[in-house]
């Protein structure tokens, strides 16, 4: 219940807000904003979540996502800002068991996930099956869309393997087949400047084969 | 160490680390996230504020006025960073326009302002409230209007222009001929990795983090721009998250952040907005292409014509098209010529083989409607065109060029005997399908290159050189390097890189980045090597450097004996570049399928076959030409930055905007490499490979689209759009 709290006490923030403005119709676009900005501090918001088996307790600025709490707050910068716009998959995460991009999420709206992050996936020396087989099929090249890549990957087989059809499953009554359609198809919201595509297949299809 | 005669057999030719296709060495750090790039830098002990930049939402004038008002006042905001505020700037020898504008506004989205605050939450909140008045002034932002009024211009050793024999009686009289016009458009680098800078001053010392390919020229750029000494700054780049020619300098990042530092008196971390980025850096310019070939009804080209017009900014260079076509034919009369029109669009700077990629998009189709027109196999005209020498000056020869054999070892592999020459004849179910070929060809560049390396007592090889690895591999290829001179294996090297305090290299770009470094690398084991031999008493003559032994005769002692030795050497090239053509070639082939009803296009298989002297990875450098094939796959289909011709900016700046390939986009990818050892290039008698891979691939899917469609598009990206009011029947 304390999530239905914290919304109510936002939305009373947001009326208070509103309310200035109207107040200030007179003034122009510019000075209505600065109105609501100027003088007022940042809104802090206590939020508590799991990361990588581990649990944090973080005071946000309510505008911070989840992929700024967790690099520029909790120092784990894996996880990368490629266009902070959901646009090209650098900051995937797995929160709750799904990919998600953490830059498109406030981190304030995750009180009590679960959320792991490439460096929960595997460490130097004690890699990950999916790390292993992105470093032995050359599936990346500057590195780095690939904690991306990876936390996408692992997922992806995950959702496959749960049987969540995707816009190339043909039949959606039967198992979903593993197949590299399937992988691309699933995978094409990672982009890879670099073009490592067709290694990244190789190695999904490697650690799938390996699960099967 | 000078390189002037041809290499002879060296310790690289043993080839037991060289050549084998490792895994990269820093592949454990890249694949958990622990690799540091340049906005992943954290020092416990120095707290960063955040700057946001304020780019011009002009594309040329002058700033009339800046509130800054209410900006300094919002929350969180320590200093805002303008013109004003900054004081003179220089240019860097590497940039066009200057990276913070005002009062005059030289591009749509330059920077005019650096707000800088506690978090980043609240520097772009504050960035919002900076308000900028201007007065616009009218620009030129056409390149086909401004065609007219474009200069001849030359870029890098290309003049201008070039003319051999009476390029115009042989063309007249040519029995078969072709004049065409192609387009390509803006493209953007779109690098995953933002331009980012973190910087931080201790007194009147500078040291940045950031993402660069080339550190050395990057520090003097910085040295010119806030007019300080060199010795005064330090730039650490160990990782950059792609470059592709965009990293080739500095950027607003850098300059802004290390002025937002000055100026707040801290440390103060930069990265641009993806929106910033594709007006606010460089792009590749758009290009005209003018192609006229004249050829005997047999085939023989007996006239070769190419003009190209590019956009820039004033002062800034030509795109480059015509380059390769100086040398990738042979025809006894020629002639090209490179125009530059003055442009207010953003700068335009080099990317990913500037010149040839976009060259060989136009020069490439043309060959193919050539071989049409003559009713000849495509291949087989390229074949009969070869030549093995310079054809501007025939006494200078290639030293070694495997065009033909790329193109004959690759039909074979990818089946190209059952290509039906009469474009739209194949079907696979709702699917037109068709072949394409198309030359591939990059000049071989060498540049000066140093580095250090020292044995510790342990043992173990350091190598230290200010090289990047900007995906390349170069981590790993100047490991083997060190490995195969020092007599030791892989684990018992460690490579660092990215460093301005680490001898100067020849930094990554114009494919010339794994040869030219690994060469340097070369030259510091060779003298290190000598120091070992001396110190442990052996003839270096004969001295045998393995399995951290070194062996002389009957006598052996462990490499750790000679204790802790130091080396520093480059390698410098000379003269063999004036005697000898060197270059790099290769053979894409592509087979696509279009939709018989909605022109949609796929690429179905792709392969390119390269010969670029020595591989020394062949892991990784297969790896640089199956991107190379994906970027060509996006020049082909997909990438343009559209101008605002009114207004003057790159409309869609944003990956959403701006397509690039997508796993979907892209089918397995088959790369060889011809065998080709090169003594005439350097001691490590190699190549490079990087851009040899995008050079031809895009011309290679056009000719597969219209191999399935009869339909030529001449105007790239080729979308569906353009084929769909001419696709023959569905039925």
């Amino acid at each position: 219940m304390t999530q239905f709290g914290e919304l109510d006490f936002n939305r009373r923030e947001v009326v208070a807000g509103a309310s200035a403005c109207t107040a200030l119709t007179i003034l122009p676009l510019t000075a209505r904003a600065e109105a609501a900005t100027v003088g007022s501090p940042p809104v802090l918001s206590p939020v508590a979540f799991t990361v990588n088996g581990e649990r944090r307790e973080l005071q946000l600025d309510t505008r911070t996502t989840l992929l700024d709490a967790v690099r520029e707050h909790l120092h784990l910068t894996g996880a990368k800002k490629g266009c902070d716009h959901g646009q090209c998959g650098a900051c995937t995460m797995i929160v709750g068991g799904r990919r998600i991009n953490s830059c498109l999420t406030l981190a304030v709206m995750h009180q009590d996930d679960d959320i792991t992050t490439i460096e929960g996936l595997g460490k130097p020396g004690a890699l990950h099956p999916m790390q292993a087989a992105f470093v032995k099929h050359d599936g990346y090249q500057c590195g780095f869309c690939t904690p991306g890549q990876i936390c996408s990957s692992v997922a992806v087989l995950a959702e496959i393997e749960a049987g969540i059809p995707s816009h190339v499953t043909v039949d959606l009554t039967a198992k979903t087949e593993l197949t590299t359609i399937e992988i691309r198809e699933r995978m094409s919201g990672n982009i890879c400047r670099c073009g490592a595509y067709s290694n990244i297949v190789d190695a999904m299809t490697e650690v799938a084969g390996r699960q099967g | 160490m000078k390189f002037d005669t041809p290499a002879g057999r060296n310790p690289i030719d043993q080839l037991k680390v060289i050549g084998k296709p490792t895994d990269r060495i820093e592949g454990p750090y890249k694949v958990t996230g622990t690799a540091p790039y340049a906005y992943d830098w954290h020092d416990p002990t120095l707290t960063p504020l955040y700057g946001f930049v304020v780019g011009s939402g002009v594309a040329k004038g002058r700033i009339a006025g800046m509130d800054l008002t209410t900006a300094k006042a919002a929350p969180g905001v320590v200093t805002i960073v303008t013109a004003e505020t900054a004081g003179p700037l220089g240019l860097g020898q590497f940039n066009t326009a200057p990276l913070l504008g005002g009062p005059e506004v030289a591009h749509y989205h330059q920077a005019v302002a650096l707000v800088v605050a506690e978090s980043f939450e609240q520097a772009r909140a504050a960035a919002a409230l900076v308000r900028v008045d201007y007065d616009e002034a009218k620009g030129a932002f056409d390149l086909a209007a401004s065609r007219g009024s474009a200069k001849a211009a030359k870029i890098q050793t290309n003049p201008a222009e070039t003319a051999i024999g009476n390029f115009e009686a042989a063309f007249g009289k040519a029995a078969v001929r072709l004049e065409e016009t192609y387009t390509t458009p803006n493209e953007a680098h779109a690098m995953m990795e933002p331009h980012a800078s973190i910087a931080s001053w201790e007194g009147d010392a500078l040291t940045v983090w950031t993402s660069n390919q080339m550190i050395d020229r990057s520090v003097s750029d910085i040295v010119k721009t806030l007019k300080m000494p060199k010795e005064k700054v330090r730039l650490i780049s160990p990782f950059i998250g792609g470059g592709f020619g965009g990293k080739l300098w500095i950027r607003s990042d850098v300059i802004l952040a290390a002025l937002g530092a000055r100026q707040a008196g801290r440390p103060v971390k930069v990265a641009l907005t993806r929106p910033l980025m594709f007006n606010n850096t460089v792009h590749r310019s758009g290009t005209i292409q003018r192609i006229r070939i004249g050829a005997d009804t047999d085939g023989t080209i007996i006239a070769i014509g190419h003009e190209s017009w590019s956009g820039n900014q004033v002062g800034g260079r030509p795109e480059g098209a015509v380059a390769q076509t100086r040398l990738l034919y042979a025809g006894s009369n020629r002639m090209t010529a490179e125009r530059v029109a003055a442009l207010d669009l953003p700068e335009s700077n080099a990317m990913r083989a500037p010149g040839e990629a976009p060259g060989l998009m136009a020069l490439e189709m043309a060959v193919d409607e050539m071989a049409d027109r003559l009713g000849m196999d495509p291949v087989q005209f390229r074949i009969k065109n070869d030549t093995q020498v310079d054809p501007e000056k025939p006494e200078r020869p290639f030293s070694q060029r495997q065009l033909v054999a790329a193109l004959r070892d690759g039909a074979e592999r990818f089946g190209w005997s059952k290509r039906v020459a009469t474009p739209g004849q194949v079907r696979d179910g709702r699917w037109r399908v068709g072949l394409g070929v198309a030359a591939a060809f990059r000049n071989n560049q060498v540049m000066k290159s140093g580095a250090r390396v020292r044995l510790g007592a342990d043992g173990m090889v350091t190598v230290e050189t200010d090289m990047t690895d900007i995906g390349t591999g170069t981590y790993t290829i100047i490991g083997q390097t060190a490995a195969e001179m020092m007599g030791v294996t892989l684990d018992k090297v460690v490579v660092r890189l990215g460093d301005s305090s680490f001898p100067i290299s020849s930094g990554s770009g114009g494919q010339w980045g794994a040869n030219s470094s690994t060469s340097g690398v070369y030259a510091a084991c060779a003298k290190l090597r000598e120091a070992v031999t001396q110190k442990l008493g052996f003839n270096s003559d004969d001295a045998v450097f393995e399995d951290s032994q070194v062996r002389s005769g009957n006598r052996s002692l462990p490499l750790a004996e000679a204790g802790e030795l130091v080396a520093e050497d480059a390698i410098e090239f000379e003269g063999l570049a004036n005697k000898y053509q060197q270059s790099t070639f290769g053979a894409h082939f592509v087979e696509v399928g279009v939709d018989a009803a909605t022109a949609e296009i796929r690429v179905r298989r792709m392969l390119a076959v390269c010969a670029g002297g020595r591989i020394l990875n062949p892991k990784s450098a297969r790896s640089q030409v199956i991107g190379a094939m994906t970027m060509g796959v996006g020049a082909a289909l997909m990438e343009e930055l559209v101008v605002d011709k009114t207004r003057g900016f790159f409309v869609n700046h944003d990956l959403a905007g701006y397509e690039v390939p997508v796993h979907a986009d892209i089918p397995h990818q088959e790369v060889i490499f011809l065998d080709e050892v090169d003594p005439i290039s350097s001691p490590m008698k190699a190549k490079g490979v990087g851009e040899l891979g995008i050079c031809g691939c895009a011309a290679a899917v056009a000719n597969a689209i219209y191999n399935a469609t009869g339909i030529r598009v001449r105007d790239y990206p080729i979308t569906l759009d353009k084929l769909l009011e001419r696709m023959p029947d569905a039925a």
